[in-house]
């Protein structure tokens, strides 16, 4: 199995880098059901939850797409990056958790805000520029492609990339940052 | 935002292109050169005798140290960069240069008498090789904590510190070539106290400025 994993993912990731988004598409869909397998095994207590965890890896994984040598197996670099967010994460966690509490001293009688299903995710889009966040939420949560996307805002396509790749960079970076 | 959505927008994104890291250290290195160079010139330069220290197995000695140094660090600094690569390996190549020069040092003792060793050590331009291995290093290091941020490393502060070795190594062998002092004396104490300078200096900046 893990044979398999490795040659087949390593074979999708060649080619993703290559530009063939199908191949791409299929690479990140498998790498997050092993990085989920990995982050629930790992989060035993609460706290962090398994799914921030694979966004986050998956973010690094794109970003740092270029740091993989092709010819080196693939799933160490993935583990790798996954060990680390999860670390990251933890740390994370550990620091608002204290933040909190000293909130509750002083707000006792503000009702809960935040629920628990709440993507880490979101709270970084809110804080991206405008134009990037409609664009990053246009071609994901509401699933409109490139042109699609060019034609809604009225702008070019090229315009659509630049604006995605930068928000993408932006949510990466800013995602160990709140 | 759920991952699949999530996964939607990457593969979106999957034609932006970065330069593979491989390619990233070496231009790198290549740019470091070209700066610890260009301080070099601006500041101390070769030494005049140049030429006849060039048939002086000492003054030879102090570039097999410092070439080492850089050559070790740089193999260990890319695998650090990149994650889940092996690190075994190069790691156990860092102690090439501390080696070379713990067998330099030894064969000194033996060559020289020991009313000499002091002087030998001391030198004369220890605070010129203090100030000027930092002073040199310090763009290479810039340039090495740039790349170490297009990089991944899973260790950032270590990686941070062999950025800081390897700046060393590319500094130092620009600095040997104006040094009058060419015991291995001198090269093991105030060589290493620079580079540990640059190394400590690397490590901060791993802390601090390379996140990801």
């Amino acid at each position: 199995m893990t044979g398999n994993n490795e040659a087949e993912l390593s074979r999708l990731l060649k080619a993703a880098i290559a530009g063939d988004e199908r191949a791409y598409a299929d690479f990140l869909t498998r790498t997050a059901a092993l990085v989920r397998g990995f982050a629930r095994r790992k989060i035993v207590q609460g706290g962090v939850d398994p799914e921030d965890v694979v966004q986050e890896t998956l973010l690094a994984i794109h970003v740092k797409r270029h740091t993989w040598r092709q010819d080196a197996p693939v799933l160490p670099w993935i583990y790798a990056i996954a060990r680390f967010k999860l670390i990251d994460a933890f740390r994370r966690r550990g620091r608002r958790i204290e933040v909190e509490i000293d909130e509750i001293a002083e707000t006792f009688a503000e009702p809960e805000t935040e629920t628990v299903s709440e993507r880490d995710i979101n709270r970084v889009l809110e804080s991206l520029p405008p134009a990037q966040r409609s664009v990053v939420s246009s071609v994901s949560v509401e699933g409109r492609s490139i042109g699609e996307t060019a034609a809604k805002f009225g702008i070019t396509e090229t315009a659509v990339r630049v604006s995605l790749h930068r928000g993408l960079a932006a949510i990466a970076k800013r995602f160990g940052r709140e | 935002m759920r991952t699949e959505d999530l996964i939607k927008a990457l593969d979106a994104d999957v034609r932006s292109k970065a330069m593979p890291l491989g390619s990233a250290w070496r231009m790198a290195v290549a740019v470091a050169a070209v700066v610890a160079a260009a301080m070099f010139w601006l500041t101390i330069g070769p030494r005049p005798d140049l030429m006849v220290a060039m048939h002086t197995m000492r003054f030879l000695s102090k570039f097999v140290f410092t070439i080492a140094l850089g050559v070790s660090a740089f193999g260990l600094i890319r695998a650090l960069s990149s994650p889940g690569a092996p690190t075994a390996r190069a790691t156990a190549w860092m102690a090439l240069a501390p080696a070379l020069v713990g067998v330099a040092v030894i064969l000194e003792l033996f060559a020289v008498p020991r009313a000499e060793w002091g002087t030998r050590l001391v030198g004369s331009n220890m605070m010129i090789c203090m100030a000027f291995i930092p002073l040199i290093g310090l763009g290479p290091l810039a340039v090495f904590l740039w790349v170490l941020r297009h990089g991944a490393p899973t260790r950032p502060v270590l990686a941070g510190a062999v950025a800081g070795l390897l700046a060393g190594g590319i500094s130092a062998t620009f600095y040997a070539a104006h040094c009058f002092d060419d015991s291995p004396l001198f090269v093991a104490t105030w060589y290493t106290l620079a580079v540990v300078i640059l190394t400590g200096l690397g490590a901060l900046g791993g802390r601090f400025f390379v996140r990801w």
